[in-house]
């Protein structure tokens, strides 16, 4: 018993179903929105816990605690064992919850009875949602609710979360979460004789068995259509880059521009000199660049989480199976694939729901491969600069398809390098396949816009944490150590004034080479010259081995630093000219060698650090940096050849 | 029924069929997996579909449609015609 005077420590109510039981839309619903998202302690499953709107019966507050989805209390991967450590109250720093809020879906509560049995048996207060009722009753089933409850010895729910139906009842049933029924008799531990169990429950309850979904039926008959399947999965897969990039435009535009005048703001009000420069070229200039690439990043998620939630995630991942099968992964790790197109990030964390060791470091060392969203900003500031937005076909722009081209290279040399790394680095066996198949379900935009919001959030505190910290070291070493300036102002007032533009521009650009900056950048020029690089992209490849999209913001800065007048980026770059030579900097081979150099490289510390976690050693993430960083140098090294010699 | 009960795998069963479980016959963690999944003696499956590659298929048991591979299929035992 608590202490008085002393905060209770909240009560404990753990979420337990298995995938696509609807246990997401129920946790928001109950805690509305409130979550704090985290990680257990040793593993990286997702932790997501938040207090109920509802308080316990003597004031106390009721901590909900969403378990990772799960078919079975009996773990055959890492991902799973979290739930029976965490009820078994065997993780540290984590408490046993005090109840357990079951769900199931009704359409399949045959099946959910299974997992309902082994929590059961748990002896703990539990309580019964079932979910999709709705769906069950528009499919011809019904069922017994108050036969339901009498027969497992719990309260039973009905819940449709995204309508709030039942949602009354159940938060009058929370507070007395310590008082909920625990089965008389607890049901058989024998798989064979919990499935007789389950029948008999069955048995009793349901009035009429739901037939299957004709909906969800006629759309298999199209999307899983040898022909038909095919052709949707590459149509989806193409409407995917180019609705990011036609309708991200204007509203990166928008953006731009908000910069561009918050830029002016500060600069008129504050005097010239350092602290201008450092807010407008630093500051802004840093975070503005990664910022304006929020309405791509945005989209991808919107599509991501919406084609997830409906359903067609399980089936592009069936669909495909067999091509993983073919470089010994599994659909499974296809989905881990298609997350890391937003972010290898989440997309490592992800391979935790592959059973097989072998196919989930697989899968973890391939990931970085996928075109992620923080080369969207580099692939978009060059496309954008050098490649003319002719029109191929009808609506289909060349820049779309010189985008998907990277994606296509990317995606494939995951697919080979994983099939090299399955019989070559990594051995052990396979453990089973399984997948799945939800029903098609429109999935409530509410639920989308929450996950949306939440990987857009990450990105956002990407850019204002790692980015802002590395603009702002970025913008000291390209200021500093700067020129004696004396050594410029020479010759007669007449001849200055007569100059006055160009040496401005020269003092700017002799301040850039002249910087600490400029001088690593001329250091390792020889290293990047073979691939058509001058020591200005050197500059931004440095400072892009913390985050991919980081050597934007750095060209930024360079090119701010390098041109005294407020032209956008890309004309800056566009118009560079090497002051020795007079050629364009930015030529057609330099241009696709960075661009190939991007697809292979694996710069980002975010990515490092989670394989680092995931693997549990420094061993696999150093090999994925030394694998993918030759394989960068070697494909940049071939295009800029290729495209030199065919250019000129 | 016209045809006589007859045993035999899962992966062998004609699409559009309907089996009952006899047993599954895999080691451990598969053959518990499976049985999580709702493969139990007793239970009936029906082969719904083949993926456009020709494998895996889709299976519907226990009011949910699952994907397995061939090989998983091969390992449980079923009884169509029953």
């Amino acid at each position: 018993m608590p202490e008085a005077g002393e905060a209770a420590p909240p009560l404990r109510l753990g979420l337990i179903g298995s995938p696509n039981s609807g246990k997401t839309t129920l946790f928001n619903a109950l805690t509305g929105l409130r979550a704090r998202v985290g990680n257990y302690p040793g593993v990286t499953v997702e932790r997501r816990e938040g207090d109920a709107r509802t308080e316990g019966l003597d004031g106390r507050r009721i901590r909900v605690i969403d378990l990772p989805g799960t078919y079975s209390l009996a773990p055959i991967s890492p991902d799973e064992a979290v739930v029976s450590r965490l009820l078994a109250g065997e993780l540290p720093g984590v408490a046993a919850p005090d109840a357990l809020l079951m769900i199931a879906d009704a359409c399949s509560l045959e099946r959910s009875l299974l997992l309902v049995a082994q929590v059961l048996r748990l002896g703990k207060p539990a309580c019964l949602v079932l979910t999709m009722i709705d769906e069950l009753h528009a499919r011809g089933g019904d069922l017994d609710q108050e036969q339901l409850s009498a027969a497992l010895g719990v309260p039973v729910v009905a819940v449709v979360g995204h309508r709030g139906i039942g949602l009354a009842e159940l938060r009058e049933l929370l507070p007395n979460l310590e008082t909920w029924g625990r089965p008389p008799l607890p049901p058989p531990d024998d798989p064979r004789e919990r499935s007789h169990w389950a029948e008999s429950v069955l048995h009793h309850v349901l009035k009429r068995p739901a037939s299957r979904s004709r909906v969800s039926d006629a759309v298999d008959r199209v999307v899983l259509h040898p022909l038909g399947g095919t052709l949707i999965f590459s149509a989806v897969m193409v409407l995917f880059f180019q609705l990011i990039f036609a309708w991200a435009t204007p509203a990166m535009d928008v953006i731009d521009a908000a910069v561009g005048a918050l830029s002016g703001v500060v600069r008129s009000v504050l005097p010239a000199g350092l602290l201008a420069d450092f807010l407008t070229d630093g500051v802004l200039a840093g975070v503005g660049s990664v910022v304006v690439f929020l309405p791509q990043i945005i989209l991808l998620f919107s599509l991501l989480y919406f084609l997830e939630d409906l359903g067609y995630m399980a089936r592009a991942a069936f669909v495909v199976d067999r091509v993983m099968g073919r470089i010994g992964l599994e659909g499974r790790a296809f989905v881990s694939l298609l997350s890391s197109y937003a972010c290898a990030v989440p997309g490592i964390m992800a391979t935790r729901t592959i059973p097989s060791p072998r196919h989930r470091l697989v899968t973890i060392l391939v990931a970085p491969l996928m075109t992620c969203s923080a080369r969207l900003p580099v692939y978009a500031l060059l496309i954008g600069a050098f490649v003319p937005a002719t029109s191929v076909w009808g609506p289909i722009g060349l820049q779309g398809l010189v985008l998907l081209g990277l994606y296509l290279l990317g995606s494939v040399s995951a697919l080979v390098a994983a099939a090299v790394l399955n019989r070559t680095l990594v051995r052990g066996e396979g453990l089973p396949f399984y997948l799945e198949l939800p029903p098609y379900r429109m999935p409530p935009l509410k639920l989308v816009a929450s996950q949306v919001w939440s990987s857009a959030g990450a990105f956002l505190k990407r850019a204002g944490t790692i980015i802002l910290a590395t603009s702002v070291v970025l913008w000291v070493l390209i200021t500093f150590p700067r020129p004696d300036v004396s050594a410029v102002a020479t010759g007669t007032t007449a001849q200055l004034e007569h100059s006055a533009a160009d040496a401005l521009e020269l003092s700017a650009a002799d301040a850039l080479e002249y910087s600490a900056a400029g001088r690593i950048g001329h250091a390792i020029e020889p290293v990047i010259a073979p691939l058509g690089f001058d020591w200005k992209i050197g500059v931004g490849l440095l400072a892009s081995l913390a985050a991919r999209e980081v050597i934007v913001a750095t060209l930024a800065q360079v090119y701010a630093a390098a041109a005294e007048d407020e032209i956008s980026l890309r004309e800056a770059i566009r118009n560079d000219r090497d002051p020795r030579t007079g050629d364009p900097v930015f030529t057609p081979a330099t241009v696709a060698s960075l661009l190939v150099f991007f697809v292979f490289a694996l710069q980002c510390m975010s990515t490092l650090a989670v394989m680092r976690r995931e693997t549990n050693s420094w061993r696999w993430p150093a090999f994925a940096f030394g694998y993918l960083l030759a394989l960068a140098y070697g494909a940049s090294f071939l295009t800029h050849r290729v495209v030199h010699a065919l250019t000129t | 029924m016209p045809s006589e009960p007859k045993n035999g795998s899962l992966a062998e069963i004609p699409l559009g069929t309907t089996a009952k479980v006899v047993s599954v016959e895999a080691p451990e963690p598969v053959g518990g997996r499976l049985a999580d999944l709702g493969f139990l003696p007793g239970t009936r499956v029906t082969y719904l579909r083949r993926a456009p590659l020709g494998d895996p298929g889709v299976y519907e048991l226990r009011g949910t449609q699952l994907c397995l591979r061939r090989t998983e299929a091969r390992a449980i035992r079923v009884r169509v015609g029953a």
